[in-house]
């Protein structure tokens, strides 16, 4: 049996794994040109078969409950299994969204609610965003909206040079122009540039605090008056919450709005890449504006409040990922005020042990102390050997950890980053290991560079074709 | 409870080595006066508290539930074989993150390679994605792609569709200017076609068609393709991908885009999502769309893999300019109707759809013989359909609920001229006991 099969390449005609009762006659037929003659190609194949096939795949991922995740701004925590337990209680997992009898549902996300406005500060929240970049596009509509009720003609949405491409990308989606605003020295917001771009135009900046350096906006109130000054709003992009969660908030520092990234800070799992859940904060002025409905209390219950005359909408086909929310909120009561702190510090006291040990061996762009995380670059080795960001990564797998985040911030800030972020649930032991592999790959840049230029050496796959896979796109599987 | 695996000890020794103090001076960047001084949150609780609340939340919910629901309208109780979330449940799957490093997330990418595979037979499309968030967003990014092949500012749809979807694109597409047109309803409950014929124009970029649309009724996409088809507009079709077993699929009729939501391929309701949602298109539309796509590639040996391809198009590297500003999608819940579908294979996509049809058909045909209820529209249902009752359906609704009864969704909410118009679900989850128990109920009401 080749393991490297896949799905399609299993199986024989006729095979079954899931079966169903006999539907019995068909009373009333399916109308002939509605009738599906020629069955879908899907899979037949038998239940063991299926499970080792997925098994088997699983075991070609690395992931955080196999390997140490030091993936920058994505903040890969442990995912703790009484959350899943949660969210598949019958109950819960079953409820329709549209029940009548869905009070506890409702109550979660109002005490969610109340747990994430004590947490960044702001006056209220929607849940609907399934992830940060749907989170952003809120925001930013919600920023849109007011200053339509207002009457303001603003064109211009402010973005620091090392933001997520997903700030710029939603922006431009709300009908805003970019301008991009230059950083530091050391990688905080250069509040000089800032001023030359304010304007009357100036609809709002986004910022991600820490920024994507790690390094603490420490300027933020000044910039925040400045963009006030001329009637902007601040936008929080809460990916990098984790730095200073129950330390200080977004809402004390003058954002008016916020998305914070549950699959983050809250550590609901990434699940390969969603799903995720963004909910959006918001000042008081703003709180019109946010997508319909919302969870009202009344008395002592709640309802969905779908009276929102001033609302900019709905983005999700009911309330967002409630699955999500509500593992969310078993980990916040777990961690309560005190657990909170803890979380930021440790993360806080990994990152700041990591840049201490490594910075010996690899440059650091900016030398400011970092919170939760901090940027590398491989260009020392660049110059010396050769060596690039994608070749340290490329070789940690070989020690057995995933890479951290690189190229991001991009190369025209400062190059061949490595974005690195150990959370707050990784052991002394292991962030040692973690350095320990990196001082050595350090040391065969100089001395055996080619080991590096051709790691990862023990993986299922090797270093792929990526510019093949553009090139004469294969996307989907087909019979030979 | 917390956690973090430091000891006291690891802490002091963290901390000389960095040659900081105390774990304070950790944030000594953050400005004295934006340092909180308290957080007003209730102490932390222990895993086994935590579960008796969750008990409590869910034993209320039990308490009160009807036993027996036939609520559809866009999310829908099904049965996902025990092997779906055994896969998805393992660490390796639901830990890992977005494969941006894709030799160590093979899993992840074959899983997404499967998934496209799969949509693309079940739709009749040539392309997909890696996954959108839902049906709405995937529908509403579906729209805005239209815009993106024909540059058209004016986009049909239909009254019938899913008033929630419908709001979802309406948001969606405020940062460009369209114009929305909407399509009435005839008598059989499907897309007035001479309205649509009368409606179309070259600024026309996209006719929305959902199918079966928000009164459960299958539409006469055949007679819809011949009108857009010709046109330089786009046919979109929003599907229900549990009816493609049994029912014809709109990339038979020329559709351009077809979307819908995955939950009904294995999710648990879950108070509304997580959901997926799925995209596929024609091959030439290829690079105008949104969201990550997985790729077959070769290794340095020559050997297959697969990487998330066609990176040009995306937020990462094309920032304002990319298609969609879409990052972390629906991986998981994607790769759980990836699980879902090979359980079923084509025999049980059949099996699935002809219970729903029969099952719904039963209690169809047992409620219009009562007194009282009787058939709103004329065209074919799949597994909803609207029966209209004496006086209002809120009321019907609410004597019914005494009786353990959740028979439906009132749609005077969302249209007032139905206000006595009930739509009911029955997929295969329904035995034909519980049929005959909401007939019984329903005569008694």
């Amino acid at each position: 049996m080749n393991r490297e099969s896949l799905i399609f390449e299993r199986g024989a005609s006729g095979r079954r794994c899931a079966t169903f009762p006999n539907a019995g006659e068909m009373t009333t037929p399916i109308p002939a040109g509605m009738k599906r003659e020629i069955p879908p190609a899907l899979p037949e194949v038998g239940e063991l078969e299926l499970v080792r096939h997925y098994t088997a795949m699983s075991r070609m991922n690395f992931s955080i409950d196999t390997e140490f995740y030091p993936l920058g701004s994505c903040t890969m925590k442990y995912n703790p299994r009484v959350h899943e337990k949660a969210a598949r209680v019958p109950a819960l997992a079953g409820l329709h969204p549209m029940a009548e009898d869905a009070q506890p549902a409702l109550q979660v996300i109002w005490e969610m609610e109340q747990i994430l406005m004590a947490v960044s500060g702001m006056d209220g929240f929607t849940f609907q965003p399934a992830a940060g970049a749907q989170g952003e596009f809120v925001g930013i509509s919600l920023i849109a909206a007011y200053h339509e009720a207002k009457g303001n003609k603003k064109k211009v949405v402010l973005i620091p040079d090392s933001a997520h491409g997903t700030n710029p990308a939603t922006a431009a989606m709300c009908g805003y122009t970019v301008r991009v605003i230059k950083s530091t020295a050391r990688g905080t917001v250069d509040v000089e540039d800032l001023k030359e771009h304010l304007s009357e135009d100036v609809a709002g900046l986004m910022l991600t605090n820490p920024n994507t350096f790690g390094v603490f906006e420490d300027q933020i109130e000044e910039i925040a008056a400045l963009v006030h000054g001329v009637g902007g709003l601040l936008y929080y992009d809460g990916a990098n919450m984790n730095a200073f969660l129950g330390q200080c908030r977004p809402g004390d520092m003058g954002f008016d709005v916020v998305h914070i990234n549950l699959h983050k800070t809250f550590t609901t799992p990434h699940g390969g890449g969603g799903p995720g859940s963004g909910p959006v904060g918001v000042k008081n002025a703003l709180l019109p504006f946010l997508p319909t409905p919302l969870v009202a209390k009344v008395g002592d219950g709640f309802k969905l409040d779908f009276d929102r005359p001033e609302t900019i909408g709905k983005v999700s086909s009911f309330y967002g990922n409630f699955g999500m929310v509500l593992r969310a909120y078993v980990y916040a009561l777990m961690l309560g005020a005190e657990g909170m702190k803890r979380t930021s510090e440790m993360a806080v006291l990994n990152a700041n042990y990591i840049a201490k040990k490594l910075d010996p061996f690899f440059d650091r762009p900016k030398q400011a102390q970092p919170m939760h995380e901090m940027v590398f670059s491989a260009s020392r080795q660049k110059k010396a050997n050769g060596i690039t960001a994608t070749d340290i990564s490329k070789r940690l797998i070989d020690y057995g950890m995933h890479p951290p985040t690189i190229y991001f911030p991009l190369p025209n800030v400062a190059p061949e980053t490595m974005l690195i972020e150990p959370t707050e649930t990784e052991s002394l032991e292991q962030v040692d290991e973690f350095i320990e592999a990196m001082i050595k790959i350090a040391k065969e840049a100089e001395e055996t560079p080619e080991i590096l230029k051709a790691a990862p050496h023990d993986t299922q796959v090797r270093r792929l074709d990526e510019a093949m896979a553009a090139r004469q796109p294969v996307l989907r599987w087909k019979k030979e | 409870m917390n956690y973090t695996p430091h000891t006291d000890a690891d802490v002091q020794h963290m901390l000389q080595t960095i040659g900081l103090d105390s774990t304070d001076d950790l944030f000594k960047p953050i400005p004295e006066s934006l340092r909180l001084k308290a957080l007003d949150l209730a102490p932390g609780i222990s895993e086994m508290e935590v579960l008796q609340v969750v008990d409590g939340l869910a034993a209320q919910i039990a308490a009160q539930a009807p036993a027996l629901s036939f609520l559809g309208g866009g999310a829908y109780d099904h049965f996902s074989p025990t092997v779906v979330d055994a896969m998805i449940s393992r660490g390796e799957f639901f830990t890992a993150y977005t494969p941006y490093q894709p030799e160590v997330s093979q899993g992840t990418l074959r899983a997404i390679f499967e998934f496209q595979t799969m949509m693309c037979e079940l739709t009749g499309m040539e392309a997909a994605n890696a996954s959108m968030y839902d049906g709405s967003s995937a529908l509403a990014e579906a729209v805005l792609m239209s815009v993106r092949i024909n540059g058209g500012s004016r986009v049909l749809l239909p009254r019938s569709l899913h008033p929630f979807y419908k709001q979802v694109i309406e948001t969606y597409v405020k940062g460009i200017n369209l114009e929305f047109v909407e399509i009435p309803w005839t008598e059989t409950g499907g897309m007035d076609i001479d309205v649509l014929k009368s409606e179309m124009n070259e600024n026309t970029a996209a006719v929305v068609v959902q199918n079966p649309n928000f009164l459960g009724v299958l539409e006469a996409l055949d007679e819809i393709g011949d009108v857009v088809t010709p046109s330089k507009a786009a046919f979109v079709a929003c599907v229900n991908p549990i009816s493609l077993g049994v029912i014809r699929p709109p990339g038979d009729f020329g559709a351009d885009i077809v979307v819908g939501d995955g939950q009904p391929l294995g999710l648990p309701l879950a108070y509304g999502g997580p959901y997926v949602g799925f995209f596929t298109s024609r091959d030439e539309h290829l690079r105008k769309m949104p969201g990550r796509i997985c790729g077959q590639t070769t290794d340095v040996d020559g050997k297959r893999g697969f990487v998330l391809t066609l990176q040009t198009r995306e937020q990462h590297i094309r920032r304002e300019k990319a298609t969609s500003n879409i990052c972390t999608n629906q991986t998981l819940c994607a790769t759980a109707v990836t699980v879902y579908l090979a359980a079923l294979g084509p025999q049980g996509m059949r099996d699935v759809g002809e219970l729903n049809w029969n099952r719904s058909h039963q209690a169809l045909d047992g409620l219009l013989a009562l007194d009282g209820v009787s058939s709103k529209f004329s065209g074919p249902v799949f597994n909803e359909f609207v029966v209209e009752v004496d006086g209002k359906a809120s009321e019907v609704l609410g004597r019914l609920r005494e009786q353990g009864i959740s028979a439906g969704i009132d749609l005077g909410r969302f249209y007032p001229e139905l206000d006595n118009c009930i739509l009911t679900c029955v997929t295969e989850m329904k035995t034909e006991a519980d049929i005959a128990r909401l007939v019984d109920v329903w005569g008694t009401v």
